[in-house]
């Protein structure tokens, strides 16, 4: 406005020329870009999936039937076995030097290189090795014998051989392989049944007795100690421990003959085999997990086997060191184990992100305890490993034993050693950062109206968050159950520490009072694969296990989190009424 | 995080000072018809002058369920209210208008303390529902929100069915008798006219509705609890045309059932829908009437500028 009061006529400007912007190259454009970007995932998913698809074919491959190889070696040995390995190599020039001739020529036909395969040959007891490797430079004979047969034991391992009879009684009642097969097939499911019942015995019935009558030993030698011997309590206790002999003797003297009777009705049936290089061994049929004439077997023959190889995986104990038999304790650890975590953490954590979003003033204090939270998150979980055996086995589970059994023999522990529930605990810790950072940012992402709506209502805070925060942060909550169950289910390293045990003898939850122990130690996938992959005494046997464990592991680790994810998006349609 | 969300009216305009001791509404009427004259009343307010508020005299004659006494209101250092003096009428409709920061929301998310929320808000004088004080340190603000009823710019209905949004007062209070449930929920829904559209889906999530059908939600969430003042802030900001409709349909239909104080931007909806207009400015009450009067005929220039559009 100032201008236009006094202004003089100016003449018009020329316009200036329009600058001409420079033309954008085409790195600038972002062409490249989506290469390097797209390169990038692509290169992420390839490594990923490289990796899913090496467990997958080992884990799916480990149970698969393989033929049994016959080979008789120039040096004269006759090996049967399966070949789980062929690799190329160089052989040793010192050592082909000392070979002889016709040897020495097939190594240089092959220009100095030879090929070898690896034969599970088994017969542990005998050969005093599980495995054999085979150079082809050195094999003079290979076949696939039609009746090679391969037998899964209870004990030793593998056996590999050709059936020659059938005894009962120490009777030869079948020569003929076609005849001992059957025989075989017609009485070996009796016998595992009839091994089955008596471990059952074993393991229930007659551990009840032994139970009952040590109870009362103890109960007399409790008294003695704080009574003294004289003493009335003392003489009481005893009485009671005498009758309890006397009333379970019976019993047990029953138990004890059932079963004996069980295993000597097994003994009578065994199945002969021949080895390779003819020794013939007799196989007591309640040892024989399961037996297959592997190069007579159809398709679907082989299926039933692989089949029945996984069922076993999946529901059976482990044996011979792990490296056989199946994992099922191990299944239940991690599983239990994962969800005593759930229970613990989620409440746990969603309580302390509600206080520090909905009650506490933001302000310095919070803003520390939040990077102290987050800084958690990325304490090496062995630290937490080594706080939980400090604190909860030896201070927690420590001061239990002290006082509720005050009986225990010196250096015997209840709870104060690693059990489930101390590695439930440190596994809570360790993920409680997860939990709650996920449930504040859910909480944090709760609309602000939606707390005034329900203010406006007239509802406390205590309701605001109860019916309005909660429900709406639920599902942000599921996600950080799920990032937690994704850390902890694969935790190795602290529970190591805490009650991971190579074995278990008994899961945390059986038949025995008070049903669940939560302080036994227990068996968990994770720790199974570190134990088969470095701590196995057969470790050319161990090898496919790990494979196929870890393929177990990711898919037990994938269903946990597809059950929360099921959850969740249910929570979120119902919320949003679809 | 309350703090961050909620919108802050006044950016920096009010002066940080408490209004003058001898603040008091004006009562003799100003200047009448077309000769009015600017009065300057703007630059002095923007200078922070004192100020007295012109209000006409049918606002004073009525019962009035809502006084409001020398209110005063800071957010921090800020001054977002100065010497606010009003009664709100028993049984029929007042607006609040007036340019963008002016206060209206402040003013009428202080009548049920949703400021308390804000932590930095600091507040002066006080406000009395039906003689009880809103304000004093004695007053159970749950208790007090439990008799007024609000409605939001944006839609909240609760994530949650239909049926649960509409009887959350209830809940609160903690009735389980269904029959009683059942009974608040439809008269509710059909006060709030969206009974015959959510009969059939009480048990479908409030948030499957339209905008416009969630908004009636929760007016019938609002009306649920029996208030007695409804508070509508910008109810229809968020809504179509006919959706705004059918809401101010709904007002004339809530009027005398209820007392109900609406804040609006839109000068037609608040000549259409309400009996008396208050004209706010930079957080003062600057002309408060029958809103017939002020819209045609009011007392100031300014007034007259806002509402003919010439000015805001």
């Amino acid at each position: 406005m100032l201008q236009t009061r006094e202004a003089p006529p100016v003449p018009p400007a020329p316009p200036a020329p329009r600058v001409v912007r420079r033309r954008s190259s085409l790195f600038t454009r972002g062409e490249p870009h989506v290469w390097v970007t797209g390169g990038s995932l692509v290169l992420a998913l390839a490594m990923i999936a490289g990796l899913l698809l090496l467990v997958a074919w080992y884990g799916f491959s480990t149970f698969w039937p393989v033929p049994i190889w016959r080979i008789e070696t120039a040096g004269g040995a006759v090996l049967l076995g399966e070949e789980t390995e062929e690799e190329r190599y160089r052989p040793d020039v010192t050592l082909v030097a000392e070979l002889p001739a016709k040897q020495r020529e097939r190594i240089a036909a092959a220009e100095g290189g030879a090929t070898r395969r690896l034969l599970r040959t088994g017969n542990y007891e005998l050969t005093g090795t599980h495995y054999t490797w085979v150079s082809d430079y050195e094999t003079e004979k290979t076949a696939l014998p039609e009746w090679a047969v391969v037998v899964e034991r209870f004990a030793w391992g593998r056996f590999y051989g050709t059936p020659v009879a059938f005894t009962v009684d120490g009777k030869r009642i079948a020569t003929e392989p076609v005849e001992v097969w059957d025989r075989f097939l017609e009485f070996h499911g009796e016998a595992l049944r009839r091994r089955r019942e008596r471990i059952e015995l074993e393991a229930h019935a007659k551990a009840a007795v032994d139970r009952e009558i040590s109870e009362a030993d103890s109960a007399a030698a409790a008294a003695l100690r704080s009574h003294g011997s004289d003493s009335p309590e003392h003489r009481r206790a005893a009485e009671t421990a005498a009758q309890t002999r006397q009333r379970l003797a019976g019993e047990a003297a029953r138990l004890g003959a059932e079963i004996e009777g069980l295993r000597r009705e097994n003994d009578r049936y065994r199945l002969v085999l021949s080895t390779a290089d003819g020794r013939e061994k007799e196989l007591p049929l309640d040892e024989i997990v399961r037996a297959y004439p592997a190069n007579r077997l159809s398709t679907s023959g082989k299926l039933a086997v692989y089949a029945s190889r996984w069922w076993e995986f999946l529901s059976g104990d482990p044996r011979e060191a792990n490296s056989e038999g199946g994992v099922f304790p191990a299944i239940f650890g991690t599983v239990a184990l994962t969800l005593i975590m759930c229970v613990l953490v989620v409440p746990f954590g969603v309580l302390a992100a509600l206080y520090l979003r909905e009650y506490a003033k933001q302000g310095f204090l919070v803003s520390v305890v939040r990077v102290a939270v987050n800084n958690l998150a990325g304490v090496p979980s062995i630290v937490f490993g080594v706080f939980g055996l400090g604190f909860f086995c030896y201070f927690i589970g420590g001061t239990i034993d002290s006082l509720f059994f005050p009986d225990l023999p010196q250096g015997a522990q209840v709870y104060g050693k690693g059990g489930i529930l101390w590695a439930s605990l440190t596994l809570a810790l360790l993920t409680l950062p997860v939990v709650i950072v996920a449930t504040e940012e859910a909480i944090a992402a709760v609309p602000n109206s939606m707390r005034e709506g329900s203010y406006a209502c007239g509802a406390s805070k205590w309701q605001t968050v109860r019916s309005i925060v909660l429900p709406r942060a639920m599902p942000g909550i599921m996600t950080g159950m799920i990032l937690a169950v994704a850390r902890g289910a694969g935790e190795v390293a602290p529970l190591m520490l805490v009650g991971a045990a190579k074995v278990a003898e008994k899961l945390p939850v059986d038949g025995t009072f008070p049903f669940v122990h939560p302080e036994r130690g227990f068996m968990h996938l994770g720790f199974h694969i570190y134990d088969l992959g470095f701590q196995s005494p057969n470790s050319e046997a161990a090898k496919p296990m790990v494979f196929t464990t870890t393929l177990l592991l990711i898919a037990i680790v994938v269903a946990l989190n597809m059950i929360a994810v099921r959850v969740r998006s249910r929570l979120r349609r119902a919320q949003e009424g679809s | 995080m309350i703090e961050e969300s909620v919108q802050r009216e006044e950016k920096g305009r009010g002066t940080p000072r408490p209004p003058p001791a001898g603040f008091r509404s004006s009562d003799e009427p100003g200047p009448v018809g077309a000769a009015r004259a600017a009065s300057g009343l703007f630059e002095a307010v923007e200078r922070g002058e004192p100020f007295a508020t012109t209000v006409h005299e049918e606002p004073k004659a009525c019962e009035a369920v809502v006084e409001i006494d020398r209110f005063n209101l800071w957010y921090g250092s800020k001054a977002a209210l100065f010497g606010i003096d009003m009664r709100i009428p028993r049984g029929v409709v007042t607006a609040l208008i007036g340019p963008s920061g002016c206060g209206k929301s402040t003013l009428i998310r202080s009548v049920n303390r949703m400021n308390d929320l804000i932590a930095s808000v600091r507040y002066e004088g006080d406000m009395r529902l039906l003689g009880d004080s809103i304000y004093s340190a004695g007053t159970d603000v749950i208790e007090l929100r439990k008799r007024i009823g609000m409605v939001f710019q944006k839609p909240n209905p609760f994530p949650m069915s239909i049926y649960e949004n509409v009887v959350y007062p209830l809940r609160v209070d903690g009735v389980r008798d269904r029959r009683i449930l059942d009974e608040v929920c439809e008269k509710s829904l059909k006060g709030a006219g969206l009974w015959e559209e959510a009969k059939d889906r009480l048990k479908e999530s409030g948030l499957s509705l339209s905008g416009g059908q969630q908004q009636r939600l929760c007016i019938a969430r609002a009306i649920a609890g029996e208030p007695e003042v409804l508070l509508l802030d910008e109810p229809c900001s968020a809504l179509d045309p006919i959706a705004t409709g059918r809401i101010e349909d709904l007002i004339g239909e809530l009027k005398g059932r209820y007392t109900i104080l609406i804040v609006t931007h839109n000068m037609q909806q608040a000549s259409r829908t309400s009996d008396f207009t208050a004209f706010m400015y930079l957080g003062r009450l600057v002309e408060y009437g029958p809103t017939d009067r002020i819209f045609l005929n009011p007392r100031l220039k300014e007034t007259e500028d806002y509402v003919t559009g010439r000015f805001g």
